[in-house]
């Protein structure tokens, strides 16, 4: 009996073995190809001018030059499209924070009746494909006299978009609500019991609602396009947009340029890597 | 409470309704700058557009009235159709193209493996390269001569096309970035499938399911939700392609009068729509694009949800 059990159990376990050494190839070889080409990026960008067009491909950079990085601060206002994209970035997630919690608390912890109406609608608003409110909002700002300002890229967010009213709802709701009748009982008014319970609650999502408007202000091309017409009011988007189609061939400066662009997203994500992936996996909506 | 009955059930109801009222007050002071927002930039711009679309409009003049001419000049245009081609392409290959690498190595990244955390972080991390920056540095790393996917081919003994002006690889170009940029939906499906339990693998095991079995029979069906909302999502992405699109086409303008690329194989719908409102000015034209666009997306949405719904097992929940 116990010879013939033993077979099977040691090729079971060199199966597993075998299937677990595959797998650690495939990561092995999927995590080279995934990371080549951000490799790729940062040697080009310290390459030296007759090293770039070599076949093969000089691998690691001699002389690397660490100077690229300055020398694209004298081809392109970087200091002001630097700025220009905080502003974009950061006003917004400043209009999200005071907006979506505060809507999010009315759908979902005040007791009246046009709660059940306003979240349907917030939902089906999540489908309309930007491109349908393109234009009409475009000509609006421009009777405004308001294109060429960052306001229209800014403005919206003190309304609370769908998608991050969405999130902050589906976190609030899950609060419980003895705490909050229990402040009322003892006479706290709504908005006292917004910013000093809540608020403090609602941390984890709050920090990934940072995150991600920050990156998709930091990220945003169509905005800037649209709005931003003096290249005094130039994003790093549209800048470095810009730059690619007068710097054709100069690709150290082009990836110097991509790499400076990254760098504060790739800071952002070590700092705030929970958030980053807790928040995409309570995103999907599914849990 | 009680008490209160006892006092007197009139004197009750007045305050409970003055409480509802005061309720009602405070929660649609709350949830105002929604109804704002949603009125002045969804609401509204979506009536207009309709309004638009059958205007002939530039924005410095008032819109003129002309019927259902541009809907009629749509449909006998040439580059109307490509777009909504070229759209097709990438949807229809981008699509599951993405979600089976991102499935696929979520299914390598739960196989309890050590030095999960710097396997995720090196797939998750292109993610995080802004789309400009990542599309800049496509055009580089598909340099037909000097870029690092071609040497990797010449390594390999193919000789790689030139994938930015040869019009049939140009968006094959655009997808191969995507697939690099697919790390937001590994995580999404990693976490779905951390979510099955372990009891369903341990028993379908016993039974002596080997694990493609396992695979399909369990796992699948379990994160058919995931897979819906990560299918539905990807849809609409691709039918807004523009970004990724409009930096690929504005480095090989060849004299043409639309940026759409060689011999225009990237000129997707959101980048004409964009040419013909913001190039040419022609508001209304582009107001009709954009709501044919909004019918497809609810169309497709609709189907892929009814589709996938008759699919999904809710016994498992």
């Amino acid at each position: 009996m116990e010879k013939t059990s033993k077979a099977p159990l040691g090729s079971a376990r060199l199966r597993k073995r075998l299937s677990k050494a595959v797998t650690y190839l495939l990561l092995c070889f999927f995590g080279l190809v995934f990371f080549m080409p951000l490799y790729w990026m940062v040697t080009t960008a310290i390459k030296d001018p007759s090293a770039i067009f070599l076949n093969p491909p000089q691998w690691v950079p001699d002389p690397a030059h660490w100077e690229n990085f300055l020398a694209i601060f004298d081809r392109m206002p970087l200091v002001s499209y630097t700025l220009n994209t905080v502003i974009v970035a950061t006003l917004p997630v400043l209009g999200e924070v005071l907006a979506a919690p505060m809507i999010a608390y009315s759908l979902t912890k005040i007791p009246w009746k046009g709660a059940k109406y306003i979240f349907p609608i917030v939902l089906a608003t999540m489908m309309i494909p930007w491109q349908v409110t393109q234009v009409p909002l475009f000509a609006t700002w421009s009777r405004l006299g308001l294109v060429n300002t960052f306001v229209p890229l800014v403005l919206p967010a003190f309304f609370g978009a769908p998608y991050y009213i969405y999130l902050m709802r589906q976190f609030i709701k899950g609060l419980p609500n003895s705490v909050i009748e229990a402040a009322r009982i003892d006479g706290a008014g709504e908005v006292r019991i917004l910013y000093t319970m809540v608020y403090p609650m609602c941390k984890p999502v709050i920090t990934t609602i940072v995150v991600l408007i920050f990156i998709s202000g930091w990220n945003d091309l169509n905005g800037p396009l649209l709005y931003l017409q003096d290249s005094s009011k130039y994003t790093l988007s549209i800048g470095l947009q810009m730059f690619l189609t007068s710097a054709r061939q100069e690709w150290d400066l082009l990836m110097a340029a991509s790499t400076l662009f990254t760098l504060p997203l790739i800071i952002i994500f070590f700092i705030a890597q929970k958030q980053f992936i807790g928040g995409i996996s309570t995103t999907s909506g599914l849990k | 409470m009680n008490k209160t009955v006892a006092v007197g059930g009139i004197q009750r109801k007045r305050k409970a309704s003055k409480q509802q009222r005061r309720f009602f007050w405070i929660g649609l002071a709350f949830a105002a700058p929604w109804i704002i927002g949603f009125l002045c930039f969804q609401l509204w711009p979506i009536l207009s557009a309709v309004y638009y679309s059958f205007t002939d409009y530039n924005v410095f003049q008032p819109p003129q009235w002309v019927g259902l001419k541009n809907y009629t000049d749509l449909f006998s245009d040439k580059l109307f159709y490509k777009s909504l081609g070229n759209t097709a392409y990438v949807t229809v290959i981008g699509v599951p193209l993405g979600m089976i690498v991102s499935l696929g190595l979520a299914v390598l990244l739960h196989q309890k493996v050590r030095g999960l955390p710097v396997f995720r972080t090196l797939f998750y991390l292109p993610t995080v390269v802004p789309i400009v920056a990542s599309a800049m540095l496509f055009l580089w790393v598909l340099n037909p001569e000097y870029g690092l996917l071609n040497i990797a081919l010449r390594a390999l003994g193919f000789e790689g096309p030139s994938w930015l002006s040869d019009p049939n690889y140009t968006k094959l170009s655009l997808l191969i970035m995507d697939v690099w940029r697919c790390g937001q939906n590994m995580i999404i499906f990693l976490s779905a499938l951390e979510s099955v339990p372990v009891t369903f693998y341990e028993a379908a095991e016993l039974d002596g399911a080997g694990p493609w079995t396992r695979f399909t029979r369990i796992t699948l069906p379990y994160i058919a939700p995931t897979i819906q909302f990560v299918l539905v999502m990807g849809l609409i992405q691709y039918f807004q392609y523009f970004t990724q699109a409009y930096v690929f086409a504005s480095v090989s303008q060849m004299q043409q009068t639309i940026t759409g690329g060689p011999q225009n194989s990237l000129l997707f719908y959101s980048l004409y729509l964009y040419q013909q409102g913001f190039s040419y000015l022609k508001m209304g034209y582009a107001s009709a694009m954009a709501l044919i666009l909004f019918v497809i997306v609810m169309i497709v949405t609709f189907f892929a949800l009814r589709i996938m719904e008759k699919r999904i097992n809710y016994d498992v929940e």
